[in-house]
């Protein structure tokens, strides 16, 4: 008797793991939801290459920082743009919406359970972002002579720690809204507010001073401005760190409080 | 051999609502036993907590032996669940809910067979979303049958079905049962406990009212009978009225209606034959489930349709 045929009479623990069929799943509905796909991963890559084909985005920002021109200056921006729109416009909809729905009500009568579904969707979300931050950064490099993160581990402690951040964020609204398109409405009305002070329509640099003391405050103001540290050479602000990881402990506490099943 | 479940003392309130004061019963091995009663009157919750979705505020609960709330790993392995109103994601597919959810269990069935059984097959592509209510109900029963059950619980099955519908997915649930699995099925449809339960127990203000089989229950309820015939040729009422077993007769043009004792039938045709007069389009109403369940709750609702012809007497027999 071959191998194959002995696997397939016995029944329970050859066959595939429940969590990986359901990331596989998740990943699968991931997909065909265009939100995710088309403004979490083409639309940023996009802007990154209509950027990159402005001429005056290649001119340095500043007089007093010569190698750093304003193309490099968006590259953290549209690296929090893919964070801010999967933690905020694709997770939190999902999960409220199996909540809302019953996926997850009917999860826990089975013997894989409801937890394991959140972690599927975090699986795929952060790989999802995660990915497409490598391709920004890569394309940015590439295409366009953006230099690699000049301190490359000051960068990718910045970087972890506003993902945690967004989608401690993102699990918190799925927590605190009570159906899929509620999430979504608030996802929305955050996202925009939250890439003001990460600085997509005005650089923190040129912010009144107000104005740049609020955005290093939020979380996506405090993850632009440590990313953009780490680039330019320096080990960012523990400031700004701290914020981070602040709002990733806070929010991730507050939603575990929060979150119903049903 | 140990009941597939036994409810003992079941209670759990809400702040708002009564929920469950007392619930017992004890559901035998490959029986298909059933939960009716009024909305509102707890059976729902009385499922919620045998599935381990609620925890109870008292009373004890077994399935297979094994107790809803601590033992949730086993029970869930061995007991299939469809709940009311739940929903899978719009845009994942037949063929993938049911590989997906064939993944969480130590022995599941073969989903495709499945699929094929539950003629599901063609819409194997579909997505969720783009499912008609009895094809998402009969994906519902399949998700509650992946896992290769020994005790299915299966709350307001048919519920939004059309007719036909109803009636294939009964013949499923009676295959179902022809298996070996336990079937615990909560419905507001009579007809459907009628046809498919071995034995009923009937909820009201979350207590067991009643409990036995649809036909015991029936006849309980029912001491009366209701004839309707059209006499071929002229027949006094009064002959009628006088016969003992006679409590009352109408007419609405030709046709006459009769109710009376359990005898009722006897009497009426003796005479008519002693008079030589045919009864034509003869109709006897037995009693039926529903109207043990309308004497039984009062009437207070019965919430669907369905309503059997001889509901009216059952609720003259309570008053």
């Amino acid at each position: 008797m071959s191998a194959d045929t002995l696997t397939t009479t016995l029944p329970g623990p050859a066959r595939r793991p429940a969590l990986a069929q359901l990331t596989r799943t998740e990943l699968t509905l991931f997909l065909r939801e265009r939100t995710g796909p088309i403004w979490g991963i083409v639309f940023p890559v996009v802007l990154l290459i209509i950027f990159g084909a402005i001429p005056s985005f290649r001119k340095p920002v500043s007089s007093s920082l010569p190698g750093v021109s304003v193309l490099d200056s968006y590259v953290p921006i549209l690296l929090a743009f893919v964070l801010a729109m999967i933690a905020l416009n694709v997770l939190p909809p999902v999960l409220a919406g199996y909540r809302e729905k019953g996926v997850l009500r009917r999860l826990s009568t089975t013997p894989v359970g409801p937890a394991r579904v959140l972690t599927a969707q975090l699986i795929v979300d952060t790989a999802a972002a995660g990915s497409t931050m490598v391709v920004l950064v890569l394309v940015a490099r590439t295409g366009y002579g953006v230099p690699f993160p000049r301190q490359p581990l000051g960068f990718a402690v910045a970087a972890v720690l506003a993902a945690i951040a967004l989608l401690s964020l993102g699990l918190f609204l799925a927590a605190v809204t009570p159906t899929g398109r509620a999430a979504n409405a608030i996802g929305a009305m955050l996202f925009f507010p939250m890439m003001f002070f990460a600085g997509l329509w005005l650089p923190q640099a040129a912010m009144p001073s107000v104005l740049r003391h609020i955005s290093h405050e939020t979380p996506l103001g405090a993850a632009v401005q440590a990313m953009t540290t780490a680039w330019q050479g320096q080990w960012p602000h523990p400031l700004q760190l701290i914020t981070l990881a602040a709002y990733a402990v806070a929010l991730t506490v507050a939603a575990t409080r929060l979150f119903r099943w049903e | 051999m140990q009941a597939a479940i036994e409810v003992q003392g079941l209670r759990k309130s809400y702040a708002d609502t009564v929920g469950v004061q007392d619930v017992s019963f004890t559901v035998e091995h490959g029986e298909i036993f059933g939960i009716v009663g009024p909305n509102g009157a707890g059976k729902t919750t009385t499922v919620e907590c045998i599935e381990g979705l609620r925890v109870p505020d008292g009373g004890q609960i077994s399935v297979l032996g094994l107790d809803p709330g601590s033992d949730r790993s086993r029970l869930t392995q061995r007991l299939g669940v469809q709940l009311q109103d739940s929903e899978l994601p719009e845009r994942l597919r037949v063929g993938e809910a049911l590989r997906l959810y064939s993944s969480f269990y130590a022995a599941p069935a073969d989903w495709r067979e499945l699929m094929e059984q539950l003629g599901l097959t063609p819409k194997e592509r579909a997505k969720f979303g783009k499912l008609s209510g009895g094809q998402r109900q009969r994906l519902s029963i399949a998700l509650a049958l992946i896992g290769q059950p020994e005790v299915v619980v299966l709350d307001e099955l048919t519920t939004g079905l059309d007719p036909q519908a109803r009636r294939d997915t009964w013949a499923l649930i009676e295959g179902v049962r022809a298996r070996g699995t336990t079937v615990l099925l909560v419905t507001h449809f009579m007809e459907e406990a009628e046809r498919l339960c071995d034995r009923v127990a009937v909820i009201d203000s979350g207590r067991v009212i009643a409990l036995d089989s649809p036909a015991a229950l029936a006849a309980s309820a029912q001491a009366e009978q209701r004839i309707r015939f059209r006499p071929t040729s002229p027949l006094d009422d009064q002959l009628l009225r006088e016969l003992p077993d006679v409590i009352s007769v109408q007419r609405h043009g030709g046709q006459v209606t009769v109710t009376g004792t359990s005898n009722v039938v006897n009497a009426v045709t003796s005479l008519l034959a002693s008079r030589n007069i045919v009864a034509e389009q003869l109709r006897v109403d037995q009693g039926s489930l529903e109207d043990a369940f309308v004497a039984l709750t009062g009437g207070h609702d019965t919430s669907g349709p369905g309503t059997g012809p001889a509901s009216e007497i059952g609720r003259t027999n309570v008053g």
